[in-house]
């Protein structure tokens, strides 16, 4: 291997970062909104939404997020009403087909992510608050919501993780983020080998950052595991702080 | 403030409750009144129906039918308003339940402001009053986690009297603990009760209901076996299943 050349390569592919941080960024905030809701379907929309939710999430997890990608790049505008939508000038762009796919998809998994959280909120608390006078948007805002983020942050850190390795995918629609310019420096050069350790070295330390930014919301969000001893917290909550 | 009216000397009086869960009836024709400023007992073994009784009384339970008034007012019109209600009457659990992500301070906090409109700092200075009253001034800004079950259990009465309500509702509260914890929770319980806090308290401690019960209600199989000021009942408990019952509990 080629010092001079993996130190170039590298230097080239930083350029795909910002590309994927937008791409997993917008992909993370619309589908975290979408989760939540077809979170909310499922526990509290009755037969008619929770059936739906299911479906949703039955469909989008249960398929390759590629084959989500190619439906959505290449299906879509087979579509005459789609064409003729206002969504066209969008929807023709990889750009956002790859946004719009990733954000499906983030969507399926996060919901059963923050439906697993709502569901671990022990009925003990959420009885203490009624029998305090709460009830409604503060009960829910200030019991369920804190225990039930808490819950879910380790399995949604996954999902984060999952997310930045994804937007690698994006790259097959033509977009220019480290892979894709992983790739053309490949065909320019083929010295694979080289180019793709630089690949995922990037990948690699973006996920660190993403695991340590985690680490350190989960340790703001859990004053009251940060010095407990061990054994207080055996029984079913996973403390996720550094010793 | 409700007017001097008939039923001015109780605070709570429910009359002809019923409750089923299914085809399994868990509460049948009870009465039980409780005056103002008084303190009432339910004991009997498990399952007789008292957790529930005590639940039935700020609407935690639905109730099947019957008349439950409390402070001269019919419950059951509030019943889409629960929570109106539930400012008035503190409870207290067996298993604590104090919220685990905040701390001691912001447990007894939360309901005053978010529920009364109290200002934090008021809020606050009432608090580190009530923690001081159950005797754990230095506890305020510990979670829940790192106190002893004693200390969470007087931290949830802190909790519930914060609300100053009329009432307290006590469901076994020292059931889940360690027997040295239990007389430091039966103390806050009993300067409460002599200071005239009226309060319902479902417990086994027969210690605690001699010292601190104006009467005592004993309950069997979903219903008022014996409903007695508590000399008389300890002294001359009349029915056989009471008496039977306070032979195995006081042996």
């Amino acid at each position: 291997m080629d010092p001079v050349f993996m130190a170039q390569t590298f230097v080239t592919l930083l350029d795909g970062i910002p590309l994927a941080l937008q791409l997993v960024s917008i992909a993370l905030a619309a589908g975290a909104v979408f989760a939540v809701a077809l979170a909310f379907m499922r526990l509290y929309g009755g037969l008619a939404l929770g059936s739906l939710a299911r479906a949703y999430v039955f469909v989008f997890r249960g398929t390759p997020l590629l084959v989500q990608i190619f439906l959505i790049y290449y299906g879509l505008g087979q579509f005459e009403d789609v064409r003729a939508s206002l969504l066209w000038p969008f929807l023709r762009e990889p750009y956002w087909c790859a946004v719009l796919a990733l954000m499906l998809n983030t969507a399926a998994y996060t919901s059963e992510i923050v439906r697993g959280g709502l569901q671990s909120v022990p009925f003990g608390q959420v009885e203490a608050a009624r029998a305090c006078g709460m009830s409604g948007i503060l009960l829910f805002r200030r019991i369920v919501a804190p225990i039930a983020l808490r819950q879910a942050l380790p399995g949604y850190g996954n999902e984060v993780i999952l997310m930045v390795k994804a937007t690698s995918l994006a790259s097959i629609i033509t977009l220019m983020e480290i892979t894709g310019l992983a790739h053309r420096l490949i065909s320019e050069t083929f010295r694979a080998i080289e180019i793709f350790v630089c690949a995922g070295a990037i990948y690699l330390i973006m996920n660190f950052a993403v695991t340590r930014a985690i680490k350190m919301v989960e340790h703001w969000l859990s004053p009251h595991l940060r010095d407990a001893p061990d054994d207080a917290r055996a029984t079913g909550r996973v403390a996720a702080i550094s010793h | 403030m409700s007017g001097p009216g008939k039923s001015d000397r109780l605070l709570v009086k429910v009359e002809a409750l019923h409750k089923s869960y299914g085809d399994l009836q868990v509460l049948k024709n009870v009465n039980v009144e409780v005056p103002r400023g008084r303190s009432v007992v339910v004991i009997g073994p498990s399952g007789s129906g008292k957790s529930t009784l005590l639940r039935c009384l700020n609407l935690l339970e639905p109730i099947d039918s019957g008349i439950i008034t409390f402070d001269g007012q019919d419950t059951a019109p509030l019943r889409k308003a629960a929570h109106a209600l539930r400012r008035e009457i503190g409870m207290v659990f067996q298993n604590f339940e104090l919220f685990q992500h905040l701390s001691a301070i912001e447990n007894i906090i939360l309901a005053p402001m978010k529920v009364l409109g109290m200002s934090e700092e008021e809020a606050r200075a009432r608090a580190r009053k009530l923690l001081e009253k159950v005797h754990i001034p230095e506890k305020a800004d510990v979670f829940p986690d790192e106190l002893s079950g004693g200390q969470q259990q007087r931290v949830a009465i802190a909790r519930a009297l914060a609300m100053s309500p009329k009432l307290m509702l006590y469901d076994e509260p020292t059931s889940a603990l360690d027997p040295e914890m239990i007389k430091e929770v039966l103390d806050v319980m009993l300067e409460l009760s002599q200071e005239g806090m009226t309060s319902v308290v479902v417990t086994h401690e027969m210690g605690f209901a001699r010292r601190a019960a104006h009467h005592i209600v004993f309950m069997d199989g979903g219903e008022v076996v014996e409903d007695a000021a508590t000399e008389q009942f300890f002294t001359g408990a009349v029915h056989p299943r009471t008496q039977r019952f306070l032979q195995q509990i006081l042996r």
